[in-house]
Order: C-alpha cells, then sequence, then structure tokens
C-alpha cells in the first residue's frame, strides 16, 4: 500500500487529506502516482497540474522521477510559507 | 555542551526563558535572537489572524537538517527552533530562532541563516484571515532568492 497525503491548499481544493493506494504500474514514481490521482476527476486534474505543486517521499523533498515502492509514505503540498 | 533544541507546539513560548538556555555558557561571548510575529498587514490587506499548518514528521526532521547545516557552517554552541503551529492573533509570536556562539558574526549570520532556510524548507503553511476574508499565503520569490544567495 501507498500512502497518500495532501497539505494546506492542496489538500482543501481536493477536499481529501489523505488516501491509500495498492502499489503497482500507476505509482511506481511520484509523477506516475500524480498522473494516476489526477484521472480521478476535472477537479484532481486541475489542482494536481499546478506547476508549483510539491512532492515528498517518505518525509524528504523529492523530484518528481523519484521511484515508489510498497510501504512509502507520498505528500502533495504547494509552496511552503513558514516562519 | 552544544545541543539542538527543535520544538513545533501550538503554545505560545517564553523569549526571557529561552534567551537563558542559550546564554547558558560563559564560552560564548554572542548570543542572537529572532522572533517572527503575527503583523497586521499582508499584500494590503488588514490581517487579523494567521492559523498554521504543518506536515508532522517531516517538519521536525527538516528542522534537524537545517540546524545540522548550520552547525557545518559556524562553530555554534546552543541553538533552539521554535515554531509554533494552529491559531495565532495579531501581535502573537509565530517563531523562534536562537544561537549562541564565541564570535558574534557566526551568531548573526547563523541566526539568518536558519530563519532564511526555515521559510523556504521546512513543511509550514499559512492560513490568514484579514478583511478579505480567508486565504492561504503564497511563497515569495524574495524568500527563495535569500536561501539561494546562501548556497553562492
Amino acid at each position: 500500500m501507498i500512502n497518500v497525503l495532501f497539505f494546506a491548499q492542496v489538500r482543501e481544493l481536493l477536499g481529501e487529506s489523505s488516501l491509500t493506494l495498492d502499489a503497482g504500474e500507476g505509482t511506481a514514481t511520484a509523477d506516475a502516482l500524480r498522473q494516476t490521482l489526477a484521472s480521478r476527476s476535472d477537479k484532481w486534474a486541475r489542482v494536481l497540474a499546478s506547476d508549483k505543486l510539491l512532492v515528498a517521499v517518505n518525509q524528504t523533498l523529492c523530484h518528481w522521477h523519484t521511484p515508489i515502492k510498497d510501504g512509502d509514505e507520498v505528500a502533495f503540498f504547494p509552496p511552503v510559507t513558514g516562519g | 555542551m552544544s545541543q539542538n533544541r527543535i520544538l513545533v507546539q501550538t503554545a505560545d513560548f517564553s523569549v526571557p526563558e529561552e534567551y537563558q538556555r542559550i546564554a547558558a555558557d560563559n564560552q560564548d561571548g554572542a548570543v542572537v535572537t529572532f522572533v517572527g510575529k503575527v503583523r497586521d498587514f499582508n499584500e494590503g490587506n488588514q490581517v487579523s489572524d494567521l492559523t498554521l499548518e504543518h506536515y508532522p514528521g517531516m517538519t521536525e526532521k527538516v528542522l534537524d537538517q537545517i540546524a545540522d547545516q548550520a552547525r557545518e557552517r559556524w562553530p555554534l554552541n546552543h541553538l533552539t527552533i521554535i515554531h509554533r503551529v494552529g491559531t495565532m492573533h495579531l501581535g502573537e509570536q509565530i517563531v523562534f530562532i536562537g544561537v549562541s556562539s564565541a564570535h558574534r558574526k557566526a551568531a548573526f549570520a547563523a541566526c539568518e541563516f536558519l530563519i532564511d532556510f526555515l521559510k523556504t524548507k521546512a513543511p509550514f503553511w499559512k492560513l490568514e484571515t484579514s478583511d478579505k476574508g480567508q486565504g492561504w499565503v503564497e511563497a515569495r520569490d524574495a524568500d527563495d532568492q535569500a536561501a539561494k544567495a546562501w548556497e553562492q
């Protein structure tokens, strides 16, 4: 299983804070996972198409080509604005 | 003994108490602290409060990494980062950074480096309530440029 998390505007716009997916072809990389989720509806496609969207795998910020394996935690979020 | 004190919490913090911890050692000639507060304006809007969201687990990991990077660059003794989450009203404290070192240049530089990196690398997001309603604060290019300047 892949555990997927959403934060801030991304969480709010999707109306979901987390979900789980079976590991497979559609989750092989961070980008593949994004495309799989984007195919859910126009809303998901629009929110996940943002060129500002960031992805973290196992709590570390990473590139879209990062491989994902069973048991990983993947988070999607906008640029950070703390401090 | 040098140490990192990293806290992510809803509760407010006491600057005098944090200062006492950082200033405890007589080998340190310099103590530099920074406090970030909720201010009353942003992008021309009258702000009344802010809600800070974060990514539990990743936040602490990133703050630890930033603290380690600061220690690699400057000879620091005490280092404290406290970041609040949840809802904060006008004038309230959001973030505390404090460092001690033998000399002031290292302490000033490390404090600035820590806040620049925290603002661009740590997974915190601000939701602002103003006279125009509620909205997420956009990331600023100036913050990105400030963090990148340390890499040159």
